[in-house]
């Protein structure tokens, strides 16, 4: 599915600020596998995703996904087939349009562009899609999404995410700006929908526990480098102290 | 004052209703504060002065607004593949075009639209003074009602949401540089057709004529964004529509209690920055009450 090959990634390059953010890197998924990642700040976790979208540089070696080398495609391109969520409800949204408008925004990658961009059909799948997430948008298609809560936006652009189910699912500490209890349901949604989509997903997380009671594999980093891999059997045997062993919180 | 004369204010308040909601698509969907105004505008006059001197008053409107598109698009590429910062990619398209100006017009700094052989100006659709108020009128409303359409397809949303959240839009398989070309591109077409209007209107082409349209513009969106507070697009037409045309009555009044026809560039300027900055003094006043 995604394959990594020796990957390094160097900030500020011969400079004395250098600083190498992923350090000969090679790691590969398998489809449909759901991968939690840990790590301490710096250790390499968000320029991994970056490197994954297209958006950092990288100094050497490979980006495979699906079997297609796609380390010098640019962002945009690969956004078709990749999908992310940040921690930051805002960037996931654009706030002056209203909650159809987004989620048309990306239902139509493919559509004609100068249709209608909400049309009568989409409507009824959209709320069919909010319904799920049991918050009430479905009555609230017509609101700016600025003016939702960083929960609800946050809900949303899951929704958006997986719209057009993309190959791969990158999820970027999504949960770490919200209250515990919105971040607990987002948690719950996106494990469901990656499970009935059937996607590939990655998800960067500060949680201990959630790293171990989501997804079928653990990843941690440390310096820049994959430095443990649990497969989901040693996964279950751990509890969230063991992992503080493995890297500083 | 008279039916004529607010007549007179109306129809130019309706010329400037297009420049507002051209300036409307780069300062508000695309919030990308663009210079290239002040160029466009006059280019788009220029080139259709002398598509109508040569008898072409229709074709002259069309080549005005594609040559506006076209100014549009440089400062986009200036901004996107050269990387120059928006605010100095604009002025850099606004300085050239002057000269490109005097070209279009084979040299001179003005043209006027009278032909030699009648002395009467030539005929456009602005020509008859019992029908122009109609005839802008219907122009105004095609524009707007164009807008509006496009803001909601596909493409228009594309454009929406770059303003809004580029970061996303980089996220989401859209091409954000070529979202600038078409935004910059339709923004300043439209501003020159305002442009292309206005010399039919006074039968007369500037090269000058752009200096100051960006702040009137501007300040036709603001005046109007007073009475249409909502923000959605719907709303923000209108404001640009409305706010274009109240403002010229506001300065016709002004001129009538003495101002200086020349004094209204300080007027709009002031007008502008302090509305900009009404926000940021309510701020710090809640700040020092607290």
């Amino acid at each position: 599915m995604l394959k990594l090959e020796h990957i390094n990634v160097i900030y500020n390059e011969g400079t004395k600020l250098e600083k190498r953010a992923l350090d000969d890197v090679s790691v590969h998924i398998r489809p449909g596998e759901f991968v939690t990642i840990l790590g301490s700040n710096g250790a390499g976790k968000s320029t991994f995703f970056n490197v994954i979208t297209g958006q950092a540089p990288t100094q050497s070696g490979n980006v495979i996904l699906d079997g297609k080398d796609i380390t010098h495609e640019k962002e945009h391109i690969r956004s078709k087939t990749i999908g992310r969520l940040f921690q930051n409800p805002a960037q996931g949204t654009a706030a002056g349009l209203t909650v159809e408008e987004n989620l048309a925004l990306s239902a139509h990658n493919n559509a004609s562009l100068f249709s209608f961009a909400v049309k009568k059909k989409d409507i009824a799948l959209f709320q069919k899609k909010l319904k799920v997430l049991n918050m009430g948008l479905e009555e609230r298609l017509k609101t700016p999404i600025g003016l939702l809560s960083g929960g609800q936006r946050q809900a949303v652009a899951l929704i958006m995410a997986v719209l057009n189910p993309p190959k791969l699912l990158l999820l970027d500490e999504h949960t770490a700006a919200l209250d515990p209890k919105s971040a607990k349901t987002i948690l719950e949604i996106t494990d469901q929908l990656v499970r009935s989509e059937q996607m590939t997903a990655l998800m960067i997380t500060h949680n201990m526990s959630d790293a171990l009671k989501y997804g079928d594999r653990l990843l941690i980093f440390n310096d820049g480098k994959i430095t443990k891999d649990f497969s989901k059997e040693e996964k279950e045997k751990l509890k969230p102290a063991d992992l503080l062993e493995f890297y500083e919180v | 004052m008279s039916l004529a004369i607010l007549t007179k204010a109306a129809e130019l308040g309706l010329i400037f209703a297009v420049l507002s909601l051209g300036e409307y698509i780069s300062f508000r969907v695309m919030d990308n504060p663009d210079l290239t105004v002040d160029g466009s505008f006059a280019t788009g006059g220029c080139v259709c002065a002398m598509f109508t001197i040569n008898g072409n008053p229709i074709l002259g409107l069309i080549a005005g607004f594609l040559a506006g598109c076209l100014c549009g698009c440089i400062t986009a590429f200036l901004q996107t593949k050269m990387k120059i910062q928006p605010l100095l990619a604009g002025i850099l398209t606004m300085s050239g075009l002057y000269s490109i100006n005097i070209r279009i017009m084979q040299g001179a700094p003005n043209v006027s639209l009278f032909s030699s052989n009648t002395l009467k100006p030539v005929w456009t659709l602005l020509s008859n003074a019992n029908t122009q108020l109609f005839v802008l009128i219907g122009i105004v409303a095609l524009v707007a009602f164009l807008l509006y359409i496009f803001f909601k397809t596909n493409l228009g949303l594309m454009l929406r949401a770059t303003g809004d959240n580029e970061e996303m839009i980089r996220a989401s398989s859209v091409n954000v540089d070529s979202m600038k070309f078409l935004g910059l591109g339709l923004s300043n077409a439209i501003v020159a057709l305002s442009g292309a209007l206005l010399v039919q209107y006074q039968n007369f082409a500037d090269v000058t004529s752009g200096t100051g349209m960006l702040v009137l513009g501007l300040a036709g969106i603001i005046v109007g964004e007073t009475i249409f507070r909502k923000h959605t697009i719907a709303s923000g037409l209108l404001a640009a529509v409305f706010g274009a045309i109240l403002y010229r009555i506001l300065y016709t009044i002004a001129l009538k209690l003495g101002f200086a026809a020349t004094d209204m560039n300080l007027v709009s300027a002031v007008l502008v920055a302090v509305t900009i900055s009404i926000p940021h003094l309510k701020k710090l006043r809640r700040k020092n009450r607290a």
